[in-house]
């Protein structure tokens, strides 16, 4: 149904998952009827439960830290001191988030995800920075949609440590772009809170930049 | 999402369903009152809470969850009146402009969160903590908070560093609480952005040598901020040592940068309990 036996007892070992409710399990199955057409069923699998949204997060730092290894790589044109050493902490940030969720997870994560990034223009800052805009507040939204999907209280207060930094990077990119403009009304409502959203959003959103395709059917939703 | 067919579902394998659901009448009630009052939860979010609540092994008491939203509409509270208090200041403290602009945009963000966090515990059948008196140079310390931009601007990244480590401290405890996890998860993102920001505009002015960031548990402010920062150097997570971790080479400066640290409500309140007239 949501994973093998065999299999789901050898990821809960590993990372001493208590194991998602059956409840759950079983509402996530009798919901499949209405909501399996906004899930791809091919690719690779995150997994189900707190495994799945760690694997979630873990393909969402791969993408991040790919993108800034380019751009650390071959940095736009007119790019500042300070832009460097800022864009260069965060690059080793997303690589630390995505080391380890890799190192975590362990037999249970995922493979590496190839991207495909041909629709940036590496050599011009607008079109890096509004990419990392749309990474970072990306990622924000999706650890704050997933927390609620979190079982294990250890794996939230993780999560919670990440999406501050993202955050933070989200806030810094977006003053380059437009000082100011750190938590503009288009990521933050009318009660002063940020954006949220659940995986299907988020994988469809990553999906013009993901070559690999992501099986994310087995989520808690 | 048909609620009546997953109800029958669930039934046909767990026949004491309708009895778990009364057993957490109450929670589900103050939920509802939320979603119902703020606009928070459409449905089948909401529905998506309940089963949650009725199923969850270890899901937040309501006891808990009023407490912690107490606890934070405490921190706005201080966070709305501080910069409230900056602004009324006019450009004798905030030049105009960019900075103007940017204090006022935060200042906006913490009095709706105040406004939230009341609505949302009185819809869940609660009063909300009233609003303490506040002492903004914190006994002294500092005496020049509402003449001195550097100081002003020092206080306020203290103040917003600290509420997001203050969120994040108490996040696991509402593990499994669905929209008002939710909320307070959007509420600790915005913080971040706003310490951020605050950060930068520091180390634009020469105020302070800090990053968007925090590196180590400095503060670039001094020791009369620093049980703010401590533990924030920690680099290692879950076991997992993050320098250099996997043959990459993540400093130490950048392990620790790489994740915030949450406190404890008791060193949160320590921190602010100077701030607050007794």
């Amino acid at each position: 149904m949501i994973q093998k036996p065999s299999d789901a007892y050898s990821r809960r070992k590993f990372l001493g998952i208590a194991g998602a409710a059956a409840g759950i399990m079983v509402l996530a199955s009798s919901c499949d009827k209405d909501d399996d057409s906004m899930m791809p069923n091919e690719g690779v699998d995150l997994g189900s439960g707190d495994v799945g949204i760690l694997n979630y997060a873990y393909a969402l730092e791969q993408l991040e830290a790919a993108f800034y290894t380019k751009v650390a790589e071959s940095p736009y044109s007119g790019i500042t001191a300070s832009e460097t050493a800022l864009l260069t902490d965060i690059r080793d940030h997303e690589i630390a988030h995505r080391e380890f969720f890799k190192t975590a997870l362990g037999n249970a994560a995922i493979t590496n995800l190839e991207f495909n990034f041909s629709s940036i223009d590496f050599g011009s800052r607008n079109s890096v920075l509004a990419t990392a805009k749309a990474f970072e507040d990306l990622g924000v939204s999706a650890y704050n949609g997933a927390g609620k999907l979190i079982t294990t209280p250890d794996y939230l207060t993780l999560a919670g440590k990440i999406v501050s930094v993202e955050a933070r990077h989200a806030a810094y990119i977006r003053d380059l772009i437009n000082n100011g403009s750190f938590a503009d009304n288009t990521v933050i409502d009318s009660n002063g809170l940020d954006t949220s959203r659940m995986p299907a959003e988020v994988l469809a959103i990553a999906a013009g930049f993901v070559k690999t395709k992501i099986n994310a059917s087995n989520l808690p939703r | 999402m048909q609620f009546q067919h997953i109800f029958n579902e669930i039934k046909k394998v767990d026949p004491e369903l309708p009895e778990r659901l009364s057993d957490r009448r109450t929670a589900m009630k103050s939920f509802a009152g939320i979603g119902a009052k703020i606009g928070l939860a459409a449905m089948p979010f909401l529905i998506g809470s309940i089963f949650k609540k009725a199923y969850a092994q270890s899901g937040p008491s309501q006891g808990v969850v009023l407490d912690v939203l107490n606890y934070a509409l405490t921190l706005e509270y201080l966070e709305a009146e501080f910069y409230a208090m900056g602004i009324a200041k006019g450009t004798a403290l905030v030049p105009a402009g960019a900075p103007a602009n940017a204090i006022k945009t935060i200042g906006d963000h913490e009095t709706a969160h105040v406004n939230f966090l009341k609505t949302a515990i009185t819809a869940a059948g609660a009063t909300p903590v009233a609003k303490p008196a506040f002492d903004f140079t914190a006994g002294g310390a500092f005496a020049d908070v509402f003449t001195n931009y550097a100081t002003f601007l020092a206080v306020a990244q203290t103040f917003e560093d600290t509420g997001v480590r203050a969120y994040k401290g108490r996040a696991a405890e509402i593990t499994g609480g669905g929209d008002v996890l939710t909320a307070a998860l959007n509420i600790h993102s915005v913080e971040a952005r706003h310490a951020a920001h605050i950060r930068s505009m520091r180390k634009a002015n020469n105020f302070g040598n800090v990053k968007p960031w925090i590196t180590g548990k400095e503060s670039g402010i001094g020791a009369v901020v620093q049980a703010s920062y401590d533990g924030e150097e920690l680099s290692t997570q879950a076991g997992v040592t993050i320098v250099n971790i996997n043959g990459t080479n993540i400093s130490a400066a950048a392990a620790t940068e790489a994740f915030d640290e949450g406190l404890t409500k008791e060193q949160v309140l320590a921190i602010v309990g100077p701030f607050i007239v007794q």
